[in-house]
């Protein structure tokens, strides 16, 4: 892509996306953000995604099922 | 650095929260304005502001007081929304109602066609979330190189290079639908 493809694409995006104007937010924001910062903190536990409970799931059974990948999985850690 | 404003960093930093509100009321509105220019979106970017200083409390700890607050409030808001768009696809929000009302009216090149206009938005939506952000930032706003890159957390070089890998995607996606730029 040259110069003057850059500048055409350039062009075609400004008007596409026409930049913004700076405008205050409609309403006054802190309310929301006080809610959240007084929200009671999630448990540890629900913070863990699913994927890694499934993982780890995985792990246990495969140690229990062949416990000879100890070291392999000791050696990885 | 005026005493004041030393005294409401220092409280902030150890974790003040009326500190944290008189920060939060004295730099709302410019976090508020850098990330609408981001989401396109008011009622979006009221939702990352609060997430952006929802983070900023968070972190409150690691504020520097010898840097600006104002600069290191940018840069958590800027991810906040980078964030945003990973989680929201431009195509699908941003061609949305509120995202024109916001924008600059401003007369349109009679020599573009808006079915092609709206044919670069939707591309536009498709590309990574940070190649869009730079491009965003530095083409869309006009903003200098410099103050994207302060806002990225990456080097100028890196805006450069992230700005022409969102053109040259762009200009690839418009080729496929026909589209010669």
């Amino acid at each position: 892509m040259n110069a003057h493809d850059q500048d055409r694409i350039q062009h075609l995006l400004r008007e596409a996306l026409p930049p913004i104007q700076p405008v205050e937010p409609a309403r006054d924001l802190w309310p929301a953000l006080l809610k959240r910062l007084n929200a009671r903190p999630v448990a540890a536990l629900q913070t863990v995604p699913l994927l890694d409970w499934a993982l780890a799931l995985g792990l246990v059974a495969l140690v229990a099922i062949a416990p000879a990948t100890i070291p392999v999985l000791l050696y990885y850690l | 650095m005026r005493d004041g404003e030393s005294s409401v960093l220092d409280r902030f930093r150890q974790g003040d929260v009326d500190a944290f509100e008189t920060l939060f009321r004295l730099h709302q509105r410019a976090v508020y304005g850098w990330v609408l220019r981001i989401v396109r979106r008011p009622d979006a970017a009221e939702e990352v502001t609060v997430e952006a200083f929802w983070r900023i409390h968070k972190a409150h700890a690691r504020f520097d007081p010898s840097r600006s607050f104002e600069a290191w409030a940018r840069t958590i808001a800027t991810h906040a929304a980078l964030d945003w768009l990973r989680s929201h696809r431009l195509e699908r929000d941003c061609s949305a109602q509120s995202a024109v009302e916001a924008s600059v009216p401003v007369a349109p090149d009679p020599a573009i066609a808006a079915e092609v206009r709206q044919k670069t938005a939707l591309a536009f939506g498709r590309l990574p979330p940070r190649l869009r952000l730079a491009a965003l930032l530095a083409v869309v706003e006009e903003l200098p190189h410099k103050e994207v890159a302060e806002a990225l957390g990456i080097s100028v070089t890196a805006v450069k290079l992230r700005v022409f890998r969102a053109l040259r995607l762009l200009r690839r996606d418009l080729q496929q639908q026909g589209i010669t730029p």
